[in-house]
């Protein structure tokens, strides 16, 4: 069978970091990148005797994230342990979420080539993170060849809040851009890093496929590993890749857990002796319920900020924008505030977002810019945009002005005033340029006439030049035709 | 009379009044603990330094006059689950041999703050599981009265340190009976508080949603003296309840003319060894001549209590105990690879009771049994707390017996499990409803043998246990027994 | 239900125990008695009772995010059977 005639049905599940000072259950800082070791207490050591107290800001982040995905908050939730041995676990429990999570029944609008598509969120519910191990001795560090491993319970602890969508996206495009959704709401909203090389956001994927037309799942894998959003993109290409091939074999799918190898772009099974999970979920008796005050919910939501989607609509309609500028500008909350406030400084907001956009964007990323780090502000650009719709200064022109602004922070209509830069757009001034250039280039003007209409950009360009790139071109062109098609 | 015979408001008034230094108090208590430990062997860990060096502190806290308690210089017995900063803290395991904890547990710091002495952890039962202190790695302890039996459990080192004079009153924890059992065994006054009543911070898990500290004490007063130091909120225990605690010496002195008690049917079963029955009947007797109204009740739901309880608490405790893993603490045998370090660590490190509790308990949360064991328990449990919240709303406190037999002859009941786990079978249903519970001496068998009688009280009202407990107290002279430390 | 010594085996292995044939032999015996003895349970009707997980009826208890301080990388350390360069080591995962 051909590779399209299978369709993939994949489901993420995310897990975020929560940027709260302290971890859940204790009051060790949460910062990363410290010695190992050092951020550890007796209760996020898992010694005996200690208990675990709730972090009450970990809920309230947890709540804006339900809030934010449209989820239902619960009435009624409570901790569970999950229960399994692994030594960067020091209670050789995980106190996670089972059959009450915080938030459940959600969704997230995901924007594709098709238009927008609602990818459905199972559930959002809070746990503690588990520490870190170091794979050491052997050849090569990996946990497949190594001799020992080291653990250090920095990590241990600190707050997450895992993101289980239903299997509702169809391809690894609609996974990149769910991700992306879904990284722009968590910072729009301010409750994670979302720091995918500090592993503060972390996916796993399911995927499996079926043939096109049918209804019921195919076997599904995990993949597990991926430390961002483009090996996402590749590891579940590869997994639809292998899994057709293994279809088209007539084998099965084997259900396992699978590993993103990134030197080797592939998928690679675990391997381990699958001892069936059991993690003998019950519910934590060190901890109580949350049953939250309905007024307190009510008030995270009211308290969010526009989020991305809201965002993008309204940019689309209140400033003529096209969805894909829409969606540019709003990936990330300060772009879209930098814009609505130039937005309403010039007639062309459109103008406004293409600079934006275009030279800005390109400037700011060769420069390793950011946008507090810029010596203008939107009066300015504003400035920009209306001298080019005035036609005071031609295209060309306006690129230099700009790079004036954006290096050395200087006004752009004194920029034209003191370089001397305004527009020729006087007709009879382009005139005596255009009938020097054509007395001068009788051979171009003939080969024009025999029907090379082309050659009118070396004639445009010539006079130009003669300009000093002052004329207003769209003037310059008229000009020519004019008189050639006389 | 020797002052480590004393109770703890006597020798209060002997230390307040500068009769005798907390130093000298220590030397002659730790004196008499060593003389007598041989035979008794109550402490897995003497910490006589600390003893000493608390008691100078104590020193000068008496000698200035201010901020003393009634428990500044007093010498005390910590179970050896209670965390202990720098001092060992085994659980009577092999797994935490050596262990020093980094911190105190919170009634740990609020002995210290008062100026208690700490002279010793006492032995107890593994992970206090049992009912007799023999499943100890370390040593069995003996039944002061008669030095061939048990003296119960798990925290029968707690009680046999008191019993024998070897500290003032102690620590004990009680789980399904661990405080009150080997407090009837030993003829001392026991107290399981409510849930919620004492933090649980620092107290080594065994079931952590019927787990409680208590104190035990030669008397009832000194048992209110405990309270009033050790109960209240601690915002490291998130199960830890914000309720007022009342000054429990002052309320334990008030009548109880009126009192209504009540007596559940269901705890004087046919065949109940008569000894016990007998001195129960006439305890219920005495406290009504002191003007309590008797009613007789029904927990119908009680004798389900055992069969839950070996669901709910092996089942917390196959988790709590999952840390043992020879990775961070304690015990680690080498492995070729991680998962034989656990296995071979694991099979090392616990004995076989705790053994047999955590394959259970991991049977009974397993995948196609949760349903079946934890869930059913969590239901009966339920069904348990119903039977208590409506039996409270006829009467004030319930009297029942601790035990339903005197201590018995060790490895008498060790080849089968459930002969030992019958131990409990009064004492377990208190802890799967929440409810305080407290014993205190009501008899001695023929052959010598102390008798306890169970009082249970409404949540949060310890202070009617023991005001119900002191009268009774006051007109009997159970609590001035000293045992033989002799072997019969 | 009837347990099996696989039962048996597959619990002490879920729970990283090391036994013996006669361990397990005997577990499968005693643990076998005390599940007779708990199915008693089966005599109630529960179908209309709800769980109880704590006999106290508390909910929503939260704590300010203020850091305290951790221990120091000595004391963490302090018990740990083996170590290496500020870490617990452990033997080969796979
Ligand atoms: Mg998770
Ligand atoms: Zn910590």
């Amino acid at each position: 069978m051909a590779f399209e005639d299978y369709e993939p049905v994949i489901g993420l599940e995310v897990h975020c970091e929560l940027k709260t000072a302290t971890k859940l259950f204790c009051g060790c800082p949460t910062t990363f990148g410290n010695e190992a070791n050092t951020q550890v207490c007796p209760v996020c050591l898992g010694l005996p005797g200690t208990l675990p107290v709730m972090n009450g800001k970990a809920v309230e982040f947890a709540v804006k994230i339900g809030h934010s995905l449209n989820c239902n908050i619960a009435d009624y939730s409570k901790m569970d342990r999950k229960n399994y041995y692994y030594p960067d676990l020091p209670k050789a429990y995980q106190v996670s979420q089972y059959d009450k999570p915080l938030n459940y029944g959600g969704y997230l609008d995901i924007v594709t080539k098709e238009g927008t598509k609602r990818i459905g969120v199972t559930r959002a519910h809070l746990e503690e993170d588990a520490g870190k191990l170091v794979h050491a001795g052997g050849k090569s560090g990996r946990l497949d060849s190594s001799d020992y491993s080291l653990a250090d319970y920095n990590r241990g602890g600190i707050p997450l809040v895992e993101i289980v969508s239903e299997p509702d996206i169809r391809s690894s495009e609609e996974a990149h851009a769910y991700l992306t959704a879904l990284k722009s709401i968590l910072l729009y909203i301010d409750v994670s890093d979302c720091n995918m090389e500090e592993g503060s956001l972390r996916c796993d994927a399911n995927v499996s496929i079926r043939k096109k037309g049918t209804e019921k799942f195919g076997t599904r894998t995990e993949i597990k590993n991926m430390n961002s959003f483009k090996f996402v993109k590749q590891a579940i290409e590869y997994e639809i890749k292998r899994q057709a091939a293994v279809l088209d074999k007539g084998e099965r799918v084997i259900q396992e857990s699978r590993l993103w190898d990134v030197t080797e772009n592939k998928t690679k099974s675990m391997r381990s002796k699958e001892e069936a999970h059991d993690y003998r979920y019950f519910p934590e008796p060190d901890l109580v319920p949350i049953i939250l005050d309905k007024a307190y919910v009510q008030k995270l939501k009211v308290e969010l900020p526009e989020l991305p989607g809201a965002k993008r609509a309204r940019f689309e309609k209140d400033h003529g924008l096209t969805a894909y500028d829409a969606g540019v500008l709003t990936s990330e909350q300060e772009l879209g505030q930098w814009f609505e406030v130039g937005a309403k400084l010039t007639k062309n907001p459109k103008g406004f977002a293409n600079w934006m956009m275009g030279d800005m964007a390109a400037q700011m990323k060769e420069q390793e810019k950011e946008l507090q780090d810029l010596k203008f502000d939107q009066k300015k650009l504003a400035e920009l945009v209306d001298l080019v719709d005035a036609e005071t200064i031609n295209s060309k022109q306006a690129k230099e002005v700009f790079l004036a602004l954006f290096n050395e922070g200087v006004s752009p209509a004194e920029v034209v005033k003191s370089k001397g830069m305004a527009q020729v757009s006087d007709p009879k001034a382009i005139e005596a340029a255009v009938d020097k250039v054509l007395a001068d280039n009788p051979n171009v003007v003939a080969d024009y006439k025999s029907g090379k209409q082309g050659v009118i950009g070396f004639l445009v360009g010539k006079v130009m030049q003669a300009s000093q790139g002052k004329a207003n071109p769209k003037m310059v062109n008229e000009i020519i035709k004019k008189k050639l098609d006389v | 009379m020797e002052l480590y015979q004393k109770t703890i408001h006597e020798i209060a008034a002997d230390l307040k009044a500068k009769k005798v230094s907390s130093v000298e108090l220590t030397k002659a208590t730790m004196a008499h603990l060593k003389a007598v430990e041989p035979k008794v062997q109550s402490f897995i860990t003497v910490t006589e330094e600390v003893a000493l060096a608390q008691a100078a502190e104590a020193d000068k806290r008496l000698a200035s006059g201010s901020n003393i308690t009634p428990l500044t210089g007093v010498p005390l017995g910590i179970k050896d689950l209670l965390c202990t900063k720098g001092v060992q803290t085994t659980c009577a395991s092999k797994m935490l041999e050596g262990f020093k904890p980094p911190y105190n547990a919170t009634v740990v710091e609020r002995l210290n703050a008062a100026g208690a002495i700490m002279v010793g952890k006492t032995n107890m039962d593994e992970f206090a599981m049992g009912s007799s202190t023999e499943s100890s790695y370390y040593m069995k302890t003996k039944n002061p009265w008669n030095l061939s039996c048990v003296p119960g459990g798990s925290s029968g080192g707690s009680a046999s340190c008191v019993s024998a004079d070897q500290a003032f009153a102690s620590l004990g924890s009680d789980t399904g009976g661990s405080i009150r059992q080997p407090a009837a065994l030993c003829g001392i006054v026991g107290l399981k508080p409510t849930y919620g009543r004492v933090s649980r911070y620092g107290l080594i898990a065994f079931a952590s949603s019927l787990d409680q500290i208590g104190p035990m004490t030669k008397d009832v007063e000194d048992c209110a003296l405990m309270m009033n130091v050790i109960a209240g909120h601690d915002e490291k225990d998130s199960t830890s309840a914000n309720v007022a605690v009342p000054d429990y010496t002052t309320e334990m002195k008030k009548s109880i003319k009126g009192l209504k008690i009540g007596i559940p049917k269901e705890f004087f079963p046919e065949g109940m060894n008569p000894e016990v029955t007998e001195a129960t009947k006439k305890a219920i007797d005495q406290l009504k001549s002191l003007g309590a109204e008797v009613h007789e009740i029904s927990l119908p739901h009680s004798p389900y209590s055992l069969a839950a309880y070996y669901v709910l608490a092996p089942s917390e405790a196959s988790s709590n105990l999952a840390r043992y893993d020879g990775v961070r603490y304690g015990l680690r045998v080498p492995g070729e690879n991680i998962v034989e370090m656990y296995s071979k660590t694991r099979a090392a490190g616990f004995g076989p009771e705790v053994k047999r509790r955590i394959m259970l308990g991991t049977y009974a949360l397993s995948s196609g049994y949760y349903d079946a064991y934890y869930l059913k328990a969590l239901k009966v449990r339920r069904l348990i707390k119903q039977d208590y919240d409506k039996a409270f709303e006829k009467v004030d406190i319930i009297v029942t017996p601790t035990v339903p037999n005197p201590a018995f002859k060790f490895g008498e009941k060790t080849d089968n499990p459930l002969t030992m786990y019958l131990e409990d079978v009064f004492t377990i249903s208190i802890n799967i409803a929440g409810v305080p519970g407290l014993s205190l001496p009501c008899g001695l068998s023929k052959t010598g043998l102390p008798i306890g009688l169970q009082m249970i009280g409404k949540p949060f009202d310890e202070a009617t246990l023991l005001k119900a407990a002191y009268a009774y107290e006051q007109s009997t002279d159970w609590h001035k027994r000293k045992p033989s430390l002799k072997e019969n | 239900m009837a347990l099996s010594e696989k039962d048996v085996q597959y619990v002490a292995k879920l729970a990283r125990l090391e036994v013996t044939e006669q361990e397990v032999a005997k577990y499968t015996q005693q643990l076998g008695n005390i599940l007779g003895y708990i199915e008693e349970m089966g005599k109630l009707d529960t179908s209309n009772v709800e769980p109880l997980t704590h006999p106290l009826d508390m909910k929503n208890v939260f704590r300010e995010d203020v850091v305290v301080p951790s221990l120091t990388q000595t004391e963490v350390l302090s018990n740990g059977p083996e170590v290496q360069s500020g870490h617990f080591k452990v033997p080969k995962i796979m």
